[in-house]
This record gives C-alpha cells, structure tokens and sequence, in this order.
C-alpha cells in the first residue's frame, strides 16, 4: 500500500492556500467577510471663488493627499475652464489647475470628492526630506528665538520630543518672557516652524479639514507636520496637541499654499460635506479598480458572464452537500448529482414553487410515461419522446399560469428537462418493479437533498463568499477529497447496525 | 420504527464493516479495476466458471440484438420454465421467471401469464441497459431454471433461496442463506424484503435471521423457525466460493450458490460490491475475520486449505 503522505499535504496545501487566499482578499482588498457590510463614506465640496479681472485667469488648488483617506470618485465642474490634475512628485503635492482666457466677475469653481477611511493615519516619508535652511530671526527677535529654542532643546532628545517640548512651550500656562516676546509678533504655528528649523529639523505647514456631517463654508485649519525616523507626526502648536482625529482629512502636504489665484482677485475657497454608507463591497471594488488591482476577480469579466459564474460558482456547494450527505449521514439519491441541478433550478423559481413544480412535471410525466410503457418502444426513442412531453408539459404549465396570472409559474422553465426526463424514466421502472411506495421514498429523498443543497446555495453569505473569495473553492476541494478518505461509520449506518452493537 | 442510534465506538468494538470503509479499504483495494468485466457481466462469469470445472445454472441462448428476440420461444421449446436476466444487471434488477411454459404460453411464479409483447418489452429494455450498471447497451441470458433442492421447502416463500459467502482473499469468512418471501416478491435480495440467515462457516447450521434490517426468529410467511436450518453440501459450497477467487481474482468477493435437486451446487453470480446486511445476519461484525486474513500474510495455501483453515478458525464457535 502506497504513503498517504503525499495525499494529506496535497490537501493541506489547498486547504491553506484557499484559506490564505481568502484571508487576503478580506485584508488587502477589503472585500467585506460578511455581505451588506457597510462602510462610512465622505463626499466633500471644495467651492473655490474669486473676481475676475477681464485677464486670463489661472487657477492652481491644492488636492487632498492623505494616507488616511482612499479617493474613490474625484470631479471637477467649471464650465469653460481648461482643467488638469497635476501630479509632480506623486508624493504630497497633487494639484487641479483651472485656466481659462478671460475670467470676467463672479467665478465659481467646484471640486468634489468621495473618499473612504483607511485606517491607516500614519503618514509615513518615502524619502528622508533634506535638512531646511536655518530661519534667519529678525534682529530684535533674534536673541529672544535663540535663547527659547536653547532652553527647549536642552529638555529633549530627538526631533520628535524636541517637538513635544516646544509644542508645550508655547502653549504653557506660564510662558517664558522670550516666548510671549516671540508670540506678540508670530503666529504659534509660524513661530514653531521657524523655532523647528533653525535647529535643522524637517517641518512643513500643512492644512487640514475636519469631517463633520452636513456642515458647509467650512475652512481648512492649519498644522505642522514634524519628521522624525521615517515618519511625519502632526502637531496643532494653536492649542498645544499632538497627533490626529479621525475625521481628520488631510488636504494639503506640500507646504506651499492651497490656493493659488493669477489673474483674480478676492479668491477664497469653502468646504462642504455629508457623510453617507455605502455597501463595502462595491467600495472596495471601486478602490481595486481605482488601483488596477483586481488581479484575479471575476468582476474583471462582462457582466453577463459574471452572473453565469454566479450561478457555476455555487455548484461545488450543492456537490459538497451531496458528498456529505451521502458519505458522512448515508442517505441514497435517485441519480448522483441530480439533486444539485434541482437546486439549482430552486434558486430561480424559491423553494415553494419550486417544489410544487417539480412535482407536478414528475407526476404528469409519470402518467404520460405509463402510457408510452404500453407502447413497446426501444429506451431510447421512449427517453427522446419523455423529454418532448417534458417540454410540452413545461409549455402548458407556463401558459396556464401565465393565463391565470400567477407569475411564478413561469419561473418553471428554468428546470433541466433531460435530468427531469431521466427522473420520469427512472421513477417509472422503480414504480413498475418496486411499487409507488418506493417512489415516494425514493423520489422524496432526492427532493429532500435537493431543498437542503438549495438552502446551503441561497444563503446570500454562501453566494456572497463563493464569488468573492474564489479560494474557498480549493477548501472545499480539499474537503471533498478528504472527506473520500472517509472510512468511519455513516450516520444511518449507527442506526441500521444497533442490533449488532450488542446489549 | 427504530429512531434511536448506537454509538460508533460500539460498532467499532464489534468489528462492524460500514460502507465507507467496504468501498476505500476493501473494495478499493482489493478488487482490480480490470477484473470487473469477470463478476459483472454474468455471461463471462458464466463462461469463466465452465473452464475453472465450476457448476453453472444451464445456458439455454443469449439475445444480444433487439431481432433475436423473436427467437426466445424457439430457443425455450423444450424447457418447462427458465429465466431470462440481464447479464450486467445489478441488484436482482430485471429477472424474469418463468416457471410453467404451457403450448407456448408462459407463467411467472405467481401463476400470471406473461404475454408476448411483456416479453418482448422485458427483453428489449434489458438490451437497452435500462437494468445494467451505468446504463450501458446489455445482452440477455436465457438461463435453464433451477430446480431448487426441497430441503428448504417451508423455508422460501415462491423464490429460490440462495448462498451468498463472503470470500477473503480466497478464505470464505462470512455466510448467509437469503430467503424469499411475500414482501420481497419471490425474489433474495435483502433490500426486497428477502429473509438473510447467518449461517456457521464451520457447519452450514443458522445462526440467526434478519429482515429488513431486523432479527426475526420465524420466517414472516411460513414461521417456520429459520434458525433450525442446516445447509446441506457445505463442504462443496465453501470449496466452490473459495475457487471463485481464483477464478475471478478479486480479493472482496460476494459469490452467490443456490442448490439444484439434480445438479447439486450451482454458482449463479459473483459480486465485486457484496451488501454489510450479512453482518447483521450474523450478528456480528466481519471485520475480525478480515483481520485475521491480512494476519497471514502471503501464503500459498490451496483451495483444499483455505476451506480447512477457515471451517477451523471462522467457526461461530471459534474466536477469529
């Protein structure tokens, strides 16, 4: 007898390959585990306003560049205006460019964007920024500046509790002279800048929007960004604290201002926003597509095809059902696998119409067939001639419940007449050799694994896993070939060897 | 009814075959894929027990295409009755008895005429595959009927009852004497309804009966009591299941024997799938003795030995 070594890491090969497959398709792709998962969404407005002068006008607005945030949908609307979005070092600085010949009076420029939560609100460097050039004080403060900056960097260590101190320094209950002396004539932020880069440390202002539903004119409020070991930490030296919200959105890193007007005057922008839910799932589609990174989604195929994969793609759930049945509990179907396509068929018409469908196509199939029996016909012509009456019955039913308007009766075309025909077939002989009661039995166990299979097929989360995380596939792969290794005890075989179990 | 369920591990302990575990580890292993054809198809089986000197039921005719039908009543002219079975059938499907052939008229066991167009029918489906394995185009066997040894009257309700061994690697380890009754309609399938009798390996005498699955004591028709049958011809019976492994080369095999008044034993078919339900006519399970058979390991014992052996050691009497 050969190893069956090879055999089980086969599976578990498969079984953790579906599994790792599946898990990163939940993390990376954020395909939500369980269907209708919601997630929050942002639109945001941006209304950019300036007078124009008769000149041509050139407009340059900063976009939101925020690791914490993923854009799904951005547009601009600006009838007349030439519009780009520029991109120049990919890392903080994307800009839409509005320009237009001549910009005459009122102009209303608007930027909407959709963008979802991350969670990741780390704002990490790509490259290590270059040291800044050493603020030149002006001379009256210049003794005041350096003195503050000495006393702070002697309480800190790296850049960053260097940050922290200042941050507190400028923000203390009881402020130094050469602080309040620096602040009469600075503005927080700017002074914790200039404070910052005198001693060579990376900062940079940045403007940011605070997220609240349904709120609108809002306006951007200024931060310092601080470097440190590969990461930029943000720091609101107004109110003396560090770090970031939630609904904090970045909007723009690169230092420079948001706006930026030629050939306007009085420019000034707003901010809008509403909060909305969305289904996950077509969230993270839009956000793969966005990234080009549905590698290996069906939702790359047409959509007829897609809903064809739909209904394929439950079949390995219905066969799982009958291997289970059949191998772990024991019970027999007329014909392997012909209570999958039943449930199949169930999944079109429901449970109820189908059931009555079904058993109405087999019970007028079975008298016609009576009669062919009479006839003395070779099997083949008298399945050919079943599955024609099949058809014709079929044809009738849809009619009369058509006629009769009961528009779930149409839905019983979607049965599959050859297995209907070969049931008819088969139900018949047992009838002829076994009696009626057979029939009932045996045709009311196929019917019973078939609406089990159906029930497993429906649930929306098994359909929604079957197409979504295509590596449960090679689970239940592995499944079924573990469960053909099976050689303990079927459950109804507990049931027909009691006798033999002894007292 | 019996709802209630026994645990695994009680079957286990009893040495219960369950069907699993017939399929992967015996079945599986044990019987070649392309030995099949041999216990399958009852013509070769047929035709293989002829040349290994194995008694047979007579072979009247074969109809293999759908005109050769017409040559049935010139084929069973001089018979009193016979049968006609398909020879890839399955599960005692598509038999047809005869037992009194009256000026061209025929009559199953039950005294109903069988019309000409039922036997046309009959046969036509059978050449379909309508009763074969798979649904594969078949040919029908027109056998000689077996005048059946009246050492079980009182015990067969219409049927003939038959022995059915279970052989091991050419040990016979398991036996059981399957009875018709009025619930299997004549025919020796358990699933029909048919009575099995546990039968001693060591001396042909009933052990025990089941019926659907369940111990009787009396059989349901005719109550005479079933375990005071003693199969005659034991020894020959053993002897002629053992040869069959040769003769078939499959490891698990189901042989089943039925007794003629005038040719003594004769082989009617072998099964490559023998059913678990005599387990339950022997109370007891089979796999200790399938055990005990793996226990020997290679061994070059002749059929003479292998019966010996097994009437030693798979006695009711003997612990296997």
């Amino acid at each position: 007898m050969h190893s069956k070594k090879p055999f089980y890491i086969l599976v578990a090969l498969l079984f953790i390959l579906g599994i790792t497959a599946s898990v990163y398709r939940g993390v990376e792709h954020k395909v939500p585990f369980l269907p209708g998962k919601q997630v929050q969404s942002w639109a945001v407005d941006a209304k950019v306003q300036f007078q124009g002068t008769g000149d041509p006008a050139e407009v340059s607005f900063s976009l939101p560049n925020d690791p914490a945030f993923e854009i799904l949908v951005e547009n601009a609307t600006s009838p007349g205006y030439g519009l780009s979005i520029t991109d120049t070092n990919e890392q903080a600085d994307r800009r839409a460019i509005w320009s237009v010949r001549s910009a005459q009076g009122q102009q209303d420029l608007y930027y909407k964007v959709t963008i979802i939560p991350t969670g990741s609100t780390k704002v990490m460097a790509s490259t290590e920024p270059s040291a800044p050039k050493p603020y030149i004080w002006p001379a009256t403060e210049q003794a005041a500046a350096e003195q503050a900056t000495q006393d702070v960097w002697a309480k800190s260590a790296t850049n960053l509790s260097f940050a922290q101190q200042l941050n507190k320094a400028l923000n203390a209950q009881e402020r130094s002279q050469n602080i309040e002396l620096l602040l009469s004539s600075n503005s927080p932020n700017k002074l914790f800048l200039h404070m910052l880069q005198s001693k060579g440390i990376p900062a940079q202002e940045v403007s940011g929007l605070f997220l609240e539903d349904q709120r609108r004119r809002q306006q951007l409020s200024p931060f310092v960004e601080v470097y440190d070991k590969g990461e930029w930490h943000l720091f609101d030296p107004t109110n003396g604290t560090q770090g970031r919200d939630d609904n904090l959105l970045l909007w723009d890193r690169s230092g420079k201002s948001v706006l930026d007007v030629i050939g306007g005057v009085n420019s000034q922008v707003n901010f809008s926003m509403l909060q909305d839910t969305r289904s996950a799932l077509a969230t993270s589609l839009d956000v793969m597509n966005n990234q080009d990174a549905l590698d290996f989604s069906l939702y790359q195929l047409p959509l007829e095809e897609q809903s064809l994969f739909k209904g394929i793609l439950l079949i390995p759930i219905g066969v799982l059902m009958v291997v289970f049945l059949r191998v772990i509990v024991g019970l027999k179907t007329s014909g392997t696998f012909m209570p999958v396509l039943i449930a199949l068929a169930f999944i079109q018409t429901t449970l109820l119409t189908g059931l009555i469908g079904f058993i109405l196509i087999v019970a007028c199939g079975l008298m016609i067939r009576s009669y062919l029996s009479d006839l003395n016909l070779l099997l083949i012509s008298r399945i050919s001639a079943v599955i024609i009456v099949v058809i014709g019955i079929i044809g009738v039913f849809t009619l009369i419940s058509y006629k009769i308007g009961l528009s779930e009766g149409l839905t019983i075309t979607f049965f599959p007449m050859i297995i209907l025909a070969w049931t008819i077939e088969r139900m018949s002989i047992l009838w002829e050799e076994e009696g009626p009661k057979e029939v009932v039995l045996q045709g009311g166990g196929s019917l019973f694994v078939a609406t089990l299979a159906y029930l497993a097929m429906s649930a929306t989360w098994v359909q929604h896993w079957v197409f979504n995380f295509l590596g449960i596939h090679l689970v239940i792969l592995a499944v079924v070939l573990l469960m053909g290794q099976y050689t303990g005890y079927r459950l109804l075989e507990l049931r027909r060897f009691k006798p033999l179990a002894g007292e | 009814m019996r709802l209630s369920f026994t645990k695994p591990s009680a079957l286990r302990n009893k040495g219960v075959l369950g069907m699993n575990k017939r399929n992967i580890d015996y079945i599986g292993r044990c019987n070649p894929r392309k030995f099949y054809k041999r216990v399958d198809d009852k013509l070769t089986t047929k035709e293989l027990a002829l040349a290994n000197n194995i008694a047979v039921p007579a072979l009247i005719g074969v109809v293999r295409e759908q005109h050769e039908i017409e040559e049935i009543p010139a084929m069973v002219l001089e018979e009193d009755g016979f049968v006609i079975k398909p020879s890839k059938g399955s599960g005692g499907k598509g038999i047809l008895v005869i037992t009194k052939v009256e000026e061209g008229r025929y009559y199953k066991p039950n005294g109903q005429e069988v019309g000409p167009s039922e036997m046309y029918r009959h046969v036509s489906n059978v050449l379909s595959g309508l009763f074969s394995l798979g649904g594969s185009p078949d040919v029908a066997i027109v056998e000689g009927l077996i005048q059946f040894d009246p050492v079980f009257d009182g015990y067969s309700y219409e049927g003939v009852p038959d022995i059915r061994l279970i052989v091991y690697k050419g040990f016979p380890v398991m036996g059981m004497l399957r009875l018709s009754t009025a619930a299997s309609d004549g025919k020796a399938n358990l699933h029909q309804g048919a009575v099995g009798v546990g039968v001693d390996i060591g001396t042909g005498k009933g052990l025990h009966a089941v019926q659907f699955d369940t111990p009787v004591e009396l059989h349901p028709d005719t109550n005479k009591k079933l375990t005071d049958i003693e199969v005659p011809h034991w020894d020959f019976l053993l002897h002629t299941a053992s040869k069959a492994y040769e003769m078939s080369e499959m490891g698990y095999l189901g042989t089943d024997m039925v007794l003629d008044k005038v040719k003594g034993p004769l082989l009617l078919e072998l099964n490559a799938r023998p059913g678990l339900a005599i387990q339950i006519a022997n109370n007891r399970g089979i796999l200790p003795y399938l055990d005990h058979v793996d226990s020997l390991g290679n061994h070059n014992m002749t059929v003479d030995e292998r019966v010996e052996y097994a009437k030693k050691h798979f006695a009711h009497s003997a612990q296997p």
